[in-house]
């Protein structure tokens, strides 16, 4: 039999800027959910239905969350955040998963999910601080016509499955591809996931994090940015860039 | 044994001694022995009687375990999670609460027959057998539990480290892979644990017995005889099993909590799961090894002998003990929790007490704490079956929400309110029913095909015990024990 070779599956410790990145404005973010909807369409995900999305089992990889602060009739809305999978660098689902289908990949410095492998243990959407994994808990239907707009490029998923986002890696290889046979590197903004080719407001902005002159560089070392749960040491490549309502939203 | 030189109710009353010495008869197992030949033939009796009740009640239980464990379940897997409860961010429901509370019941028959038999403790010589088929039973509800979670259950195979052809290994830094191969290694070790004591029992049958019955129990006896060689290897087995079972029972609990322990969420990540899981299946599964033995001792024919009063007051006392140890073990783990100031933990504590479920928070206590200390402190209240059960049956039923409340009350809260989410259980309610069915058909039906009393056992206690006269005193003595 080959050598076995277990993959070291705890991400390295020392803080590398991550190959590819993204940062989010909140405060051009108008929360109007296209990144959303165009998700959905580039990944193949499936509509829930009403009643399923109600109770929390709504399959999007990207949701956006606004929420209100403070005590009944002095509420003020927060501002609008869509929340991913921030492909941690040092990332909780990894570990636990029993079957090494959530797995981090070396090439792109991303968390993969590997569908095929995936026994729907969940236990990696638990250990998730983000709550960004969803999962599978129906074959859902796709009426006519809506099996004519899959996307070939990606893998229509089963019941019983976790998936998640993949900052749409079936579009950075893409890129990477176009690039190699032009024997070149990949310019900043060749590639461009769904949600941030969808955003009217350029909120989204996604690119290489470890070329300092990257658009998505330069926006993540912007005053304003934060990541999300940094405490946590999970190293997160989206950066969020904080509200100070400059753009005239009065709140 | 605890023998009371002078029962303690008999204090102070005027007695003869005929009737202090007909007394501790009466009272104590060890020193009511009957003829070898008259004990084997009312164990025998025991299994073969049934009576009408019997088999309406195990048709029943069966056409329970049909509809709610062979049709919902199947209904689970050709539909998928969905007909479930589970939900974003609630994915673990009561599947894996039925898990953990499986894993704790099946703790006590292994706790009961192998601590107890290393500590000697004389008590446990009637209801050893029984303890440890509800280990095994146990297990095998939360082995059903396991796999009913899963998302894709028939490729459940992955977790086992089996060659491939492209190398692919389970995971051994993920818990559930610890969680997996400590529960399998656990019903093998205590499959094994409870067919070695039994081997003795077995050839006792197949010499009492005709017919499917003699051919079953002769293949099982592995032509037992009873010579000095086979009782010293056989003693030499029990031993090395009764030690070597130990770690592993206090392993299994351990790594079960380490499901959670492990995990970065508030709530779960706490240090003292560990013994706090193992004290809760104890807590749990004593109360459970007690309604059985109560229910076997009613309705099965000649087990008012063997099971006396004395019994269920050690088990009440041992229930007493544990009650207070997992006490301090959940202050302990709340203590931790609410020092360390986390503001999510402060949200889940709040959550847990204040929360729509906080009746569930309360009653844990109660049926924990407050019913096992107001109750079992009494000797005449331990002695009674019927309270007795409800303790245990109380007991239970708090050691279910407690991990109900660990598992999907705590999993509604995590670090993004935007998520919160309620838990409303689907199918898991008649899989529940069915896996509670299964444990009791599977038991039913076991106690009339193995001997439910390790008749040697008692028979060697006995042999040990007797009651001397010295001068006017009845004094019990005992010989060298095993």
């Amino acid at each position: 039999m080959a050598k076995l070779n277990i993959p070291e599956v705890k991400a390295n410790w020392e803080t590398t800027p991550g190959i590819w990145g993204m940062s989010i404005d909140m405060d051009i973010c108008t929360g109007c959910q296209a990144c959303v909807a165009a998700c959905a369409m580039e990944n193949n995900i499936p509509f829930v239905g009403e009643v399923d999305s109600g109770y929390g089992r709504s399959l999007h990889w990207l949701r956006v969350e606004h929420t209100w602060e403070g005590e009944f009739p002095q509420v003020t809305p927060t501002s609008f955040q869509p929340v991913l999978c921030q492909q941690c660098g040092n990332a909780p689902c990894e570990p636990v998963c029993p079957v090494f289908a959530s797995v981090h990949s070396q090439s792109e410095d991303l968390n993969l999910q590997v569908y095929n492998r995936c026994v729907g243990t969940r236990y990696c959407a638990n250990n998730c601080p983000y709550v960004v994994r969803v999962f599978n808990m129906r074959d859902y239907e796709r009426t006519e016509p809506l099996p004519n707009q899959f996307n070939p490029d990606v893998t229509v998923r089963r019941r019983g499955i976790m998936e998640k986002c993949t900052f749409c890696i079936q579009r950075i290889h893409k890129g990477q591809d176009q690039a190699k046979s032009e024997g070149r590197e990949v310019m900043d903004g060749e590639v461009v996931p769904a949600c941030a080719q969808a955003c009217p407001a350029d909120a989204i902005v996604f690119g290489r994090l470890d070329d300092p002159q990257s658009r998505v560089s330069t926006m993540s070392k912007n005053g304003r940015g934060v990541q999300l749960l940094e405490d946590l040491g999970t190293l997160p490549r989206v950066t969020y860039l904080k509200e100070e309502r400059t753009y005239g939203r009065t709140g | 044994m605890a023998v009371l030189a002078k029962p303690a109710g008999s204090i102070g009353k005027p007695h003869s001694h005929e009737d202090e010495e007909a007394h501790l008869r009466e009272e104590h197992l060890m020193l009511d022995p009957r003829p070898r030949g008259e004990m084997n033939a009312m164990v025998m009796e025991s299994m073969m009687v049934t009576s009408w009740k019997f088999w309406v009640i195990s048709i029943i239980l069966a056409i329970i375990v049909a509809i709610c464990l062979g049709y919902y379940w199947g209904y689970m897997i050709v539909n998928g999670l969905g007909v479930a409860g589970v939900n974003r961010p609630i994915y673990w429901g009561i599947f894996l609460v039925n898990t953990v509370f499986w894993i704790g019941i099946s703790h006590a028959g292994t706790f009961v027959s192998a601590l107890l038999r290393v500590f000697k403790a004389e008590f446990r010589r009637p209801f050893t057998r029984a303890a440890e088929l509800m280990t095994t039973f146990g297990l095998v509800q939360a082995g059903l539990s396991i796999f009913m979670h899963m998302g894709r259950i028939w490729l459940a195979y992955w977790l086992f480290p089996y060659p491939n052809e492209r190398g692919l290994w389970p995971n051994f830094h993920s818990p559930l892979s610890w969680d997996f191969l400590a529960i399998n290694t656990y019903l093998l070790s205590s499959t094994m644990y409870l067919f070695l004591p039994l081997i003795p029992d077995l050839a006792m049958a197949r010499d009492r017995s005709t017919g499917w019955r003699k051919a079953v129990y002769r293949t099982l006896a592995l032509g037992f005889r009873g010579t000095e060689g086979e009782w010293t290897h056989l003693r030499f087995a029990m031993n090395l099993f009764a030690f070597a079972i130990l770690p592993v029972m206090f392993s299994v609990h351990t790594i079960v909590s380490w499901d959670f322990a492990a995990a970065m969420r508030p709530g779960w990540s706490s240090t003292i799961f560990g013994p706090y899981f193992v004290v809760g299946a104890l807590q749990s599964g004593l109360s459970a090894v007690a309604m059985v033995i109560i229910v076997v001792r009613a309705t099965m024919k000649n087990m008012k002998y063997f099971i006396r009063p004395e019994h269920l007051d050690a088990l009440g006392k041992l229930m007493l003990i544990i009650s207070m140890a997992w006490a301090y073990f959940f202050f302990n783990d709340y203590m931790v929790q609410w020092y360390n100031g986390d503001k999510w933990t402060d949200i889940l504590l709040k959550f847990h007490e204040e929360g729509p479920l906080g009746w569930m928070w309360y009653a844990m206590l109660i049926f924990n704490i407050a019913v096992p200390w107001l109750i079992l402190w009494n000797k005449n209240w331990r002695r009674n079956p019927t309270i007795l059960f409800t303790v245990g049956f109380l007991v239970n039923i708090a050691m279910w929400f407690e991990r109900y409340i660990i598992i999907p009350t705590s999993l509604s809260i995590n670090r993004f309110p935007f998520t919160y989410q309620f838990y409303k259980p689907g199918v898991e309610i008649p899989l529940s029913i069915g896996t509670l069915a299964l444990f009791v058909l599977l038991y039913m039906l076991a106690s009339r095909i193995i001997p439910l009393v390790p008749v040697w056992e008692v028979q060697e206690g006995q042999m040990a015990h007797s009651l001397r006269k010295f001068g006017k005193e009845s004094i019990v003595t005992v010989s060298d024990l095993e």
